[in-house]
């Protein structure tokens, strides 16, 4: 057993999740595959987002993934900058507009 | 962060200068212990070795290591202390070849080839030839590094030389990182000055077209989709046009492999190679149907194998000795370093094969 939780190696078994649940594993994998396929959105599109996904998400293997994808696609690290901060803008709203719920709160408890 | 170092790993001495090292590393680790298939394995599981050589269409000929750069991936260890420079002689035995031979396309590369005293004779006469498409390889900064070569646009139209010329990214940090302080204002500067004298223009037949190699250990991207992504970049910011964009993976040699070896990403590397691996590359390879001359004349299957010595499987050795029936139907070398070549949608002097 590793000594850690993340292993970068582990990212390259990530297809061997099927073995143990082989009908849906591929089944993700398919859907997986479709969803990155150039659509409405071009694949550099698709992969800028799912870099700033993968920081909310704060997934290490997806960082280093959706990292490597965006340069073999040409996308500068300004880019990349600029969609983590995209990220982490709809992350601290999130956490902010709550505010209001608690504002909301306050009001009728000691209003 | 790698810094560009301004010497070749031969003026440095490093011991991965020697090709014996590199193919022992190449061999040794990972692919030793069958943590990774080699690529003798992986080919063999589609009938697909030995690899075959085809009928000749490329003629690719190196006329010398020298360069006036000294790019961080440079598979040919090219730089301004590199002297190994085609002879005349030699390049009259390949004018020979190139007049006789059935090749469709003759391929000048280097270093920068521009920079063999013997150039542009051999431009004329090998031009005499008439062959299809006659490529030089050009690193577009020596156009601008000395006024000796200001002309070389006018020179390169004048006997309709195809020009291809690499540019590792639209912007100027990714440029300059990968090959040197100042390249991409030159490189710009060049592109404008061939683009003036018709290169790369929608409807010109003077033939421009750009390389594409990524800057640091990660695989190209679709081709057609950076190609898109170029031209948009270079006439928006530079009023540049060029042809077609050509994405070549960096193979495991040479300086690449001293820079993935340096920021220990050899294995990581290899094995994004293996994983993209696509056996439908393999038909394609440019090694079935190109041969690499060197500096010396000496034959190899590609230019890759020149830079690892590893010479052409045949009693034919030399250009002098050149005989294209006899070299149709040799096995190809292989090594682990042909994994770049079939990565993907598969990697040539071309671009991708797949």
């Amino acid at each position: 057993m590793s000594k850690t939780y993340y292993d970068p190696a582990d990212l390259r078994k990530f297809g061997k999740i099927t073995e143990w649940s082989e009908d849906i594993g591929n089944k993700f994998f398919d859907y997986y595959g479709k969803v990155f396929e150039e659509g409405a959105l071009t694949a550099r599109e698709k992969s800028l987002i799912a870099l700033a996904v993968a920081h909310t998400e704060q997934c290490p293997y997806c960082i280093d993934a959706y990292t490597k994808d965006g340069l073999q696609r040409g996308v500068t690290k300004e880019e990349m900058m600029e969609a983590i901060h995209v990220g982490a803008a709809i992350k601290s709203g999130a956490t902010l507009v709550h505010g209001v719920q608690m504002m909301n709160k306050v009001n009728k408890l000691d209003g | 962060m790698t810094k560009i170092k301004t010497q070749s790993l031969h003026k440095r001495e490093s011991t991965l200068a020697q090709s014996k090292r590199q193919l022992e590393i190449l061999s040794n680790g990972i692919f030793q212990n069958g943590e990774l298939p080699t690529f003798k394995s992986k080919i063999s599981e589609t009938n697909q070795f030995p690899l075959k050589a085809k009928k000749l269409e490329i003629l690719q000929i190196n006329i010398g290591y020298m360069c006036n750069q000294v790019c961080e991936h440079c598979h040919v260890d090219a730089g301004p202390d590199r002297q190994e420079i085609m002879t005349k002689e030699t390049m009259q035995q390949c004018l020979y070849v190139i007049k006789n031979t059935g090749a469709h396309t003759l391929d000048l590369t280097g270093g920068a080839p521009e920079m063999n005293p013997n150039f542009r004779w051999f431009i004329e006469e090998a031009a005499k030839a008439g062959i299809k498409d006659f490529i030089v390889r050009s690193n577009l900064t020596i156009i601008r590094a000395n006024k000796k070569y200001y002309d070389l646009p006018e020179f390169f139209k004048k006997h309709n030389v195809h020009v291809v010329s690499s540019m590792p990214h639209w912007t100027r940090g990714k440029t300059d990182k990968q090959r040197g302080d100042g390249v991409f204002d030159k490189s710009i500067k060049a592109l404008q000055e061939l683009n003036a004298v018709g290169y790369g223009m929608p409807d010109s037949n003077l033939r421009l077209d750009l390389v594409y190699n990524p800057s640091g250990a990660f695989l190209p991207g679709d081709q057609a989709s950076m190609e898109k992504d170029f031209k948009k970049a270079l006439l928006e910011d530079f009023g540049i046009q060029f042809h077609n964009l050509f994405a070549i993976t960096n193979l495991p040699i040479s300086r690449f492999l001293d820079y993935l070896i340096a920021s220990e990403n050899y294995e990581d590397y290899m094995y994004a190679l293996v994983e993209a691996y696509n056996p439908s590359a393999v038909a394609n390879v440019m090694c079935t149907n190109t041969l690499s001359v060197s500096w010396e004349g000496y034959l190899f299957d590609c230019d890759f194998n020149q830079m690892l010595e590893l010479p052409v499987s045949s009693k034919i050795k030399h250009i002098s000795e050149y005989n294209e029936e006899l070299l149709e139907g040799r096995n190809i070398v292989i090594s682990q370093h042909c994994y770049g070549c079939t990565a993907g949608a598969g990697s040539s002097c071309q671009g991708t094969v797949a």
